[in-house]
C-alpha cells in the first residue's frame, strides 16, 4: 500500500486547484490550470478501478458510484476544455470582464468538488452538505453575467433549490429515526454502508414518509415536473459551460443520491415500493417535457427542456427497476451526459458567432458554419434517439423491457419520444437547414470535447465493450 | 424530573409554530422581521433545552448559531437592507389573511396526523419535536407561495429551514447536527447577499449600469 489515496485526490485535486486559482490573474495560465486540474481529477477517478481503498464513516467507493465519478470527472474535464475557448470568447466580446475570471475558475473547481464529494460520501449527512455546496456554486455561476435575466435566474433557481434541498434533509433525518431504533444514536446510523445491511429492521412507515421527502428534495433538483421550474432558466441564463455541466453532471449528482435511498427502501421487505412513483413522475415529465419543447424559442431553453425530458426517461427506466431497467436507466444516463454536454459546447459556439440565442434570428447553419451545423446534426440525431447512436440503444432496451412487464407505460413513453422527436424537428431545422440568417462571426471552436463525446456515444451505439456491459449489469443487480 | 423536561420541550416546539402563524399575518416587513427574530429566539431556547437535557454539549453551537446569527445579525441586516431600499412605508398585501390561516391550521393537522401513526416507535421528545417541526416547515413553505416581497420569501425560507433545525435537534444524538447547521447558514447568508443584488436590479433595472459595475469591480 502506497501513500496515494485515489479517492482523497479526487477531492483534494478539485479544492488545492480551487485555492490555487483564486490566487492566479489572468486568463490563459488559469484556464490551461482549470484543465489540468480537472484532467488531474479524471485520472484519479480512473485509478479507483484498480486501486480501491476501503470505505470509512464518512467516505466510500463502491461499483455504483464508480460509475458516476468517472462519467463526472471526465465531463468535467472536456467542459474545462471547452470553457477555455469560450471565456476566450467572451472576454474578446466584453460579456465577462477579466476581473472575475479568478472567480469563475475557483468557483467551477469548488463545484466538481462539491459534486465528487455528493457522489463519494459514505454518510447521508455528508452527502446532503455536498449537494448543497454544488447548489450554491452552482447559484452563482448561473448568475456571473449580472444581467437582470440572469440574477433573476440565478435567484429563482436558488429558492426553488433550498427549498428542495430542505426537505431532502427533513427525509434525512427521518430516515436517521427510522434507523435509530436499529442502529443506536451516534455516527454510525447515518452511515450508508452501514444503513443498507440493516435496512430490513427498520421501521417501514417513517422510512415511506422520509422516501417521500426525499423524492421531492431531490427531485426538485433532478428536474422532476412538477419541481422543474428553476431548470430552463438556469441553463439559458448562464454560461454556456454551466448550462453543460448542470444538465451533464449536477441532475445525475441528486438523481444518484435519490437512487442511494431507492435501495434503501427497496432493501426493506415492508416499505412501499418506489417504483410507481418513480414511474409516474419520470412519466409526467416525459410528456410534459415534450409538449412544452414545441414553444420554444431559446436555443438553450430548449435543450434545457429535453434534459427534462431525459431526466424522466431516466427516472422512469429506475423506477422499473429490474436488471434490465437499471441497466437501461445507467446507459441512458451515461449517454444523456456526454451528448447534452456535446450539444451545449456546440450550442455555445453557435451563440457566440450569432450573437444571439433566439431560435429565429439564427439560420442556415450548415452553410455559415458548416463545422458546427453538422455537429448539431449529430448532437441532436443523437439526443433525439436514432441509430446509431448510443441514446437509441438505451431507449430500445427501456422499450422493450418494459414492453414486456407493462405494455401500457412502453406505448406512453413511446408517445412521450415521439413527441420530443417532433419538436426537435421543428424547432431546429429551419436553424440548421434553412435560409442563413443572423451574423456570420467566425468563432475559434474547440471541436476536440464535441467530438471525443459524439465519438463515444457512436460507440456506445454501435459497439460496447464487453467489460462495461458486464459492469453495468453488475451494478444494475446491485440496485435490485 | 424526565416529564418536566419533556413538557418545556414540548412547550418550546409549540410556541415555534405559534410563532410561524403569527407571522403568516403580518403585512409591514419591520413587524415580519421581528417575528422572525422571535422565532429564531425560540429555537435557539429549545435546542439549548435539550442540549442540556440530553447533556450534549455540541448542540450549544448550534443554539449559539441560531441565537446570534439567525436572531441577531440577520434581521439586521434584512432591516438595514429594507431601510436602505426604501421599502420599510410599503405594507404587503397578505393574499386573503384568514385563509391563509386556515390552511395554516390544516397543515398543523396534517402534519400531526402523518407524523404521530408512523413515529409511533420513536420515544416521546422526539415525537413530538418531529411533529411539530414538520408544521413549522409546511407553514414556512406556505408562507414563501404566498408572498412576492423577495423579504417575506426569506422569512418563510428561514422559518422552514428552523423547523428542520429543530427536528435535526430533537432526533437524539443525530451526528453532523452541528455541521448541518453552518452549511445552513451559509446558505442564509447567500440568501440575504442575493435579495440585496436581486433589489438593486428591481430598483435601477435598466438605466443605473454604473451600479452594476461597481459591483463587478468590488467582486474581481
Amino acid at each position: 500500500m502506497t501513500g496515494f489515496d485515489p479517492l482523497a485526490a479526487v477531492l483534494v485535486v478539485p479544492l488545492a486547484s480551487a485555492a490555487l486559482l483564486v490566487a492566479l490573474p489572468g486568463y490563459v495560465l488559469p484556464s490551461r490550470l482549470n484543465v489540468l486540474a480537472s484532467l488531474a481529477s479524471l485520472l484519479c477517478a480512473l485509478s479507483l478501478f484498480w486501486h480501491r481503498p476501503p470505505s470509512g464513516n464518512y467516505l466510500m467507493v463502491d461499483d455504483l458510484n464508480v460509475v458516476f465519478i468517472v462519467l463526472n470527472t471526465f465531463v468535467g474535464f472536456t467542459t474545462a476544455a471547452f470553457s477555455a475557448s469560450y471565456i476566450g470568447h467572451e472576454l474578446e466580446s466584453g460579456r465577462l470582464p477579466i476581473g472575475f475570471l479568478r472567480f469563475y475558475h475557483a468557483m467551477y473547481q469548488v463545484m466538481m468538488f462539491g459534486m465528487n464529494l455528493a457522489l463519494v460520501a459514505n454518510n447521508i449527512g455528508l452527502m446532503w452538505v455536498a449537494v448543497e455546496l454544488s447548489t450554491l456554486t452552482t447559484v452563482v455561476m448561473v448568475g456571473i453575467y449580472r444581467t437582470p435575466a440572469a440574477i433573476e435566474a440565478a435567484w429563482k433557481y436558488f429558492i426553488l433549490g433550498s427549498v428542495g434541498i430542505a426537505l431532502a434533509l427533513f427525509g434525512t433525518i427521518l430516515v436517521y429515526l427510522a434507523a435509530k431504533p436499529v442502529l443506536g444514536e451516534g455516527a454510525g446510523s447515518m452511515v450508508w454502508t452501514v444503513l443498507i445491511t440493516q435496512a430490513a429492521g427498520f421501521d417501514p412507515a417513517l422510512l415511506n414518509v422520509a422516501f417521500v421527502f426525499l423524492l421531492l428534495g431531490y427531485g426538485t433538483k433532478v428536474g422532476l415536473a412538477p419541481l422543474h421550474a428553476w431548470l430552463p432558466d438556469a441553463h439559458a441564463e448562464g454560461p454556456t459551460p454551466i448550462s453543460a455541466v448542470l444538465s451533464g453532471l449536477l441532475l445525475n449528482v441528486a438523481l444518484y443520491a435519490l437512487l442511494r435511498f431507492k435501495m434503501l427502501l427497496a432493501a426493506n421487505p415492508d416499505a412501499l415500493a418506489p417504483g410507481p412513483l418513480m414511474i409516474s413522475l419520470g412519466l409526467l415529465s416525459l410528456i410534459f417535457a415534450a409538449l412544452m419543447l414545441y414553444r420554444r424559442y431559446d436555443i438553450k431553453r430548449l435543450f434545457a427542456y429535453s434534459s427534462i425530458e431525459h431526466m424522466g426517461i431516466i427516472v422512469f427506466a429506475f423506477g422499473m427497476a429490474g436488471p434490465l431497467g437499471n441497466f437501461a436507466g445507467l446507459l441512458q444516463m451515461t449517454m444523456h451526459s456526454l451528448t447534452k454536454s456535446a450539444i451545449f459546447f456546440t450550442v455555445g459556439h453557435i451563440t457566440q458567432a450569432k450573437g444571439t440565442q433566439t431560435m429565429a434570428d439564427m439560420g442556415g447553419l450548415t452553410e455559415t458554419h458548416p463545422m458546427l451545423g453538422w455537429m448539431l446534426v449529430a448532437g441532436v440525431a443523437a439526443i433525439a434517439g436514432l441509430p446509431p447512436f448510443g441514446v437509441f440503444m438505451s431507449e430500445f432496451l427501456l422499450i422493450s423491457s418494459t414492453f414486456s412487464r407493462q405494455p401500457v407505460l412502453a406505448v406512453a413513453v413511446v408517445l412521450g419520444l415521439l413527441i420530443a422527436f417532433g419538436a426537435l424537428l421543428v424547432r431546429l431545422t429551419p436553424v440548421i437547414f434553412g435560409a442563413p440568417r443572423g451574423r456570420e462571426a467566425r468563432v475559434h471552436a474547440s471541436t476536440l470535447p464535441i467530438f471525443a463525446h459524439l465519438a463515444l456515444v457512436l460507440l456506445g451505439g454501435i459497439f460496447l465493450p464487453p467489460a462495461l456491459v458486464a459492469w453495468f449489469q453488475h451494478v444494475a443487480i446491485l440496485l435490485g | 424530573m424526565h416529564d418536566f423536561a419533556f413538557d418545556i420541550a414540548h412547550m418550546l416546539a409549540g410556541a415555534l409554530v405559534l410563532v410561524s402563524l403569527m407571522m403568516l399575518y403580518q403585512d409591514r416587513l419591520y413587524a415580519l422581521i421581528n417575528v422572525l427574530a422571535i422565532h429564531a429566539l425560540v429555537l435557539a431556547l429549545s435546542v439549548a433545552w435539550q442540549a442540556w437535557v440530553h447533556d450534549a454539549p455540541h448542540l450549544y453551537i448550534t443554539a449559539a448559531i441560531a441565537l446570534g446569527f439567525k436572531a441577531i445579525a440577520v434581521p439586521m441586516a434584512l432591516r438595514r437592507m429594507v431601510f436602505r431600499l426604501g421599502i420599510h412605508r410599503e405594507i404587503e398585501r397578505v393574499v386573503g389573511t384568514g385563509l391563509t390561516m386556515l390552511a395554516a391550521i390544516a397543515l398543523v393537522a396534517l402534519s400531526l396526523e402523518v407524523m404521530l401513526p408512523v413515529t409511533a416507535g420513536v420515544d416521546p421528545v422526539s415525537r413530538e419535536d418531529i411533529a411539530l417541526a414538520l408544521s413549522v416547515v409546511l407553514i414556512g413553505l406556505l408562507m414563501m407561495v404566498t408572498r412576492q416581497n423577495a423579504v417575506s420569501q426569506v422569512a418563510g425560507f428561514m422559518s422552514l429551514e428552523n423547523g428542520i433545525v429543530l427536528a435535526a435537534t430533537g432526533a437524539q444524538g443525530m451526528p453532523l447536527v452541528v455541521e448541518i447547521s453552518v452549511a445552513f447558514s451559509v446558505l442564509i447568508a447567500f440568501i440575504v447577499i442575493g435579495i440585496f443584488l436581486f433589489r438593486i436590479r428591481e430598483r435601477f433595472d435598466t438605466v443605473d449600469v454604473e451600479a452594476l459595475d461597481q459591483f463587478r469591480g468590488e467582486r474581481g
